[in-house]
């Protein structure tokens, strides 16, 4: 067996932006784990870092201005972050390979898809031309890309938006990674199509044994697809559990908002949508004590001093982390006011419930 | 200098008649200098300004600027010159036009800075009151371009239909002549009679050069208003009521009008050395009056250069000072309204 | 493509047409006679005035007047100088090859230096190098070329390199260095500030990071993906600036004393020779219509993402 605990163990990894204004201390100290076949999803807002955390673990951070400044991202036990560029860029595709939200732009404007995808085998396999072309096909037919051998000379501008992020995907599969990594997949797409392809990359998932990191802001699409949750907040981790214990009782005030404010199909019509009041914090110029503490209305003086709160386990299991001070009163915090059916809830989420259809 | 083909002014034509842009930044340029929606995730950058008010793009830019100091060198040249074309006499007590041939040639001296030229003039005299025509021609000809190209831009931007085609048609016709080659056709069959003076000479370079130029301002305007109308606050302002006259001139031009202020800025440099290139060939300006490029033209033979090479010298490096402040000045505006060109 | 092209042919023709109404107009409906101060201070010879009155129509109306210069045009008929008495088109014939070796010289300088400078610069983004092109080009933008010219004269001949680079031009190429160099300048600032801006914006281009994120080595994610990108307004706009160089060459030619176009045009002005200078223009002008035709076609060809179908 491995002489490592988990696939991908990320410890107190902490990312700066250096920039002109000031320093932004990106990711401060997060750390979590993939197992093999797993899925992780990653949920934040905006600017909370889980992209940064993505590309960070990708080793594809924009530097300058971004800065790895510590801690240790290890795959299959072994440091990432020591190695050379070079043993770091054959990492990526056949270890770990990652899709992105905007598919048209990531996809060169100026190459034919197909060739895009066979130049995956051409720098990591060396392949030639007519073998990694057959190859490049076969992926476009295994992401169910209509007469794949014809539209293997198409150019990125001629697909439509879900077909594109197929080909991503078709990119990132190619060389059978360890791990995919997810990067608000969906969000660009319309709603049916977004269930397409979430159905789409677990179908690949359980074929090519991968573990996942689904990063999102989307609590619907997290509730049907991760095995795990780690919510980020201003670049920490702020809460981490399986999906049905943060489902069942998110204990981080920030969670507990999150979930509150997703429409249910028991939310009253013409009723107020409860939101997490004001921004979140500029990072350039962090609120003293816990960085949530302006919106929290949980927060106590504690909460407004000194240092952050740690991630700390809840329970003896060692599956859930919150860093917050008042664990101990979110506990007992009912976030599902007319919540019917406990069983029902998951599926009451968000838009994707057709997602079992298209499995 | 010669030809109206700079990356940042030539504009591409709508995709509407396939024509391409000359140069990509224009475009890309252009559409980050409109009013846009907040970017999306941006991960750091946005990341936060809780507390903080919505900063406006003119508030930015100025931020921007306020902290280069090739902001305050420019600007502080225009306004040199600025002041040097209104009145000459501050800057020099002797008259450019009093020459007397005993003094040709003689070189840089107290008493005489700059020396003397060929027929014995005050090269220093003559530089500062040379900048008078440059700077009328510049900012005339920028004037009467962007009010020509910026009224038809949006008449044809907003209207679209045949109006568009048959403005776009005939900015086209412009634009197959290049400026300089134009000019020259203009000025060697309309030779100024003899008695006109210098408002008559300045006036006819300006409508010249403007008529050749005009057709990339016009691209510019008319591929703005296009982008600026679908915008959402223009179809909110048209669902509120407000009628085409309206929503033209406080919707749309306004939120238009700044790339169009910052490539007339820019082009304004072109207008003074295509002046000066006109001069120098001897149909611009005539020799009545005092024109750099009628002075660097005079200085320019060979012979003269090996001999009396401080005759060209010293218009030659005001004409060059006073076009590089307005190109900084313009250059710097674009650069702080684009946050991304940095 | 062809479709594309044929269209764009047929929308040049409007163009063409008013682009020769207007230049006509100018040059030979001003009020008065036409033919005065034609010839110098000499009235005209009967001869040419004959010539001058039929090739013109110049007693039949204005639309026909113009329409019956342009049946001369589409037959290669430019007219007669009235200063050599040649045919402008034969004084065109024996200028051209030298003011193309002169525009040759100055593109190749805009690719060489141009888009090597724009190249480095754009990927040394915020380093030395990059501060020295950016303030070198502004400077170079900002000095005309007819100064430029008279520096660089001064210059080589304060030096004594008049024997290697000489200062006034015989046609031969070697002569034609330091002119063809003078009349690229500007477009050698442009085209490098073009380069680096696109390249500096295409390096942070969500597909360059896909590239990495593949697993590319920085020497294939931005000498393949980010410069193939980057490179197709440069190549386009070097290619118009061929036509717009022509134009430029006659203050370049002018200077250097190199009988080519320019030169002509130059000469035409002074000696009032119209026929000629209207000639000279419109080929110049038809040069120009064509290379932005051929780069709009090479724009569609290079980048997928303009349709041409």
């Amino acid at each position: 067996m491995a002489d490592y605990d988990h696939l991908l163990d990320v410890r107190d990894l902490h990312v700066e932006f250096r920039m002109r204004t000031g320093i932004a201390k990106a990711i401060n100290g997060v750390s979590f784990y993939l197992d093999e076949k797993e899925t992780l999803a990653i949920l934040g807002e905006s600017g909370s870092g889980k992209s940064v955390t993505a590309q960070a673990i990708m080793g594809i951070l924009d530097s300058p201005p971004g800065f790895v400044t510590g801690g240790e991202v290890l795959f299959q036990g072994v440091d990432m972050l020591k190695m050379s560029r070079k043993q770091r860029a054959a990492m990526r595709g056949p270890k770990i390979s990652m899709i992105f939200q905007d598919a048209l732009s990531a996809l060169n404007p100026v190459f034919p898809v197909g060739w895009q995808i066979a130049e995956m085998f051409r720098i990591h396999h060396k392949t030639n031309s007519s073998d990694a072309m057959k190859a490049a096909i076969s992926l476009m037919e295994q992401v169910r890309i209509p007469a794949a051998r014809q539209r293997f000379k198409a150019y990125p501008h001629q697909f439509s938006g879900g077909m594109r992020q197929r080909i991503m995907i078709a990119m990132a599969i190619a060389l059978d990674p360890w791990i995919l990594i997810a990067d608000e997949p969906t969000t660009a797409l319309d709603v049916t199509v977004q269930a397409q392809i979430m159905a789409l990359l677990k179908e690949l998932q359980d074929e090519h044994d991968m573990g996942l990191i689904l990063i999102t802001h989307d609590l619907g699409v997290v509730a049907n697809v991760a095995d795990r949750i780690a919510v980020m907040y201003a670049g920490r981790l702020v809460e981490t559990a399986p999906v049905v214990d943060v489902y069942g009782q998110p204990r981080h005030p920030y969670t507990i908002g999150l979930l509150e404010s997703v429409p249910r199909l028991d939310t009253k019509l013409g009723g107020v949508l409860p939101a997490i009041g004001g921004l979140p914090p500029n990072l350039l110029a962090m609120p003293s004590g816990c960085p949530f503490n302006p919106r929290c209305r949980f927060a106590v003086d504690q909460c407004r001093q000194g240092t952050p709160p740690p991630l700390e386990s809840l329970d003896a299991k060692g599956t859930r982390f919150a860093a917050c001070w008042r664990v101990a009163d979110t506990a007992v915090v009912d976030w599902r006011v007319d919540e019917p059916v406990p069983d029902e809830r998951v599926d009451d989420m968000g838009v994707d419930d057709e997602i079992g259809g298209w499995l | 200098m010669s030809e109206p083909i700079d990356p940042v002014s030539s504009v591409p034509d709508g995709a509407q008649d396939g024509l391409k842009p000359l140069a990509m930044p224009s475009i890309t340029r252009r559409s980050l200098l409109l009013p846009k929606a907040p970017p999306p995730d941006g991960g750091v950058t946005s990341a936060g300004s809780a507390g903080e008010k919505p900063r406006s793009l003119g508030r930015d830019a100025w931020d921007e600027m306020r902290h280069r100091p090739m902001f305050w060198v420019a600007g502080a040249l225009v306004l040199l010159f600025l002041l040097i074309a209104v009145f000459p006499q501050l800057f020099t007590a002797k008259d450019p036009t009093a020459c007397s041939l005993d003094m040709s040639r003689l070189p840089p001296r107290p008493g005489a800075i700059f020396g003397n030229d060929f027929q014995g003039c005050d090269i220093y005299a003559r530089t500062i009151y040379g900048a008078r025509a440059s700077i009328l021609v510049g900012i005339f000809t920028a004037l009467l371009a962007a009010l020509l190209g910026g009224s038809l831009g949006t008449l044809a931007g907003y209207l679209g239909g045949w109006v568009d085609a048959v403005l776009a048609r005939l900015a086209d016709i412009f634009f197959s002549i290049p400026m300089l080659l134009g000019a020259i056709v203009f000025m060697a069959f309309m030779p100024l009679p003899p008695s006109a003076g210098m408002p008559q000479a300045v006036a006819r370079i300006v409508i010249v050069l403007a008529l050749f130029n005009w057709p990339n301002i016009f691209r510019l305007m008319r591929a703005s208003v296009m982008q600026v109308k679908p915008q959402e606050y223009v179809l909110a302002a048209r669902a509120l009521g407000a009628g085409p006259g309206r929503l033209a001139m406080s919707h749309i031009v306004p939120n238009a009008m700044t790339p169009l202020i910052v490539v007339s800025t820019i082009d304004l440099g072109g207008y003074i050395t295509t002046e000066a290139a006109l001069s120098f060939l001897g149909i611009g300006l005539p020799s009545t009056v005092v024109s750099w490029g009628r002075d660097i033209s005079n200085a320019s033979g060979l012979g003269l250069i090996r001999n009396a090479p401080f005759m060209l010298l010293f218009p030659a490096a005001a004409l060059c000072l006073a076009v590089l402040a307005f190109i900084l000045l313009g250059d710097i505006v674009r650069d702080a309204l684009d946050p991304k060109a940095r | 493509m062809g479709k594309y092209i044929v269209r764009r042919l047929l929308m040049m023709i409007p163009t063409f047409l008013g682009a020769t109404f207007i230049i006509f107009t100018l040059a030979f409906t001003m009020p008065g006679d036409p033919l005065a101060g034609r010839c110098g201070q000499k009235p005209c010879p009967q001869n040419y005035v004959d010539w001058f009155r039929s090739f013109y129509g110049l007693d039949k109306p204005f639309i026909v007047q113009y329409l019956v210069y342009l049946g001369h045009l589409f037959t290669g008929n430019l007219g007669i100088s009235n200063y050599t008495r040649n045919t402008v088109v034969h004084e065109l014939a024996i200028r051209y090859p030298t003011t193309l070796k002169l525009a040759l010289i100055a593109v190749l300088c805009e690719i060489i230096i141009g888009v090597t400078a724009g190249i480095v610069a754009g990927i040394r983004r915020g380093g030395f190098i990059d501060a020295l092109v950016t303030v070198s080009t502004l400077v170079v933008i900002a000095i005309p070329v007819f100064v430029l010219g008279g520096l660089s004269q001064f210059a080589i001949l304060k030096f004594n390199l008049n024997s290697i680079i000489p200062v006034t031009s015989n046609g031969s190429w070697r002569s034609l260095i330091l002119p063809g160099v003078v009349l690229g300048s500007l477009y050698v600032a442009y085209v490098a500030r073009l380069t680096r801006t696109n390249l500096v914006e295409n390096l942070r281009a969500d597909y360059v990071r896909t590239a990495y994120a593949k697993g590319m080595m920085p020497a294939r994610a931005i000498g393949l993906h980010a410069m193939r990108n980057s490179l197709i307004p440069s190549i386009t706009y070097v290619g118009a600036s061929l036509g717009a160089l022509m134009g430029g060459a006659i203050i370049t030619e002018r200077i250097f004393n190199i009988n080519g176009v320019g030169s002509l045009i130059y000469r035409s002005i002074n000696q009032r020779d119209g026929t000629t200078l209207v000639g000279a223009v419109l080929v110049i002008v038809v040069i120009y219509m064509v290379m932005t035709l051929v780069v709009d076609i090479l724009y569609g060809y290079l980048d997928p993402r303009i349709g041409h179908e």
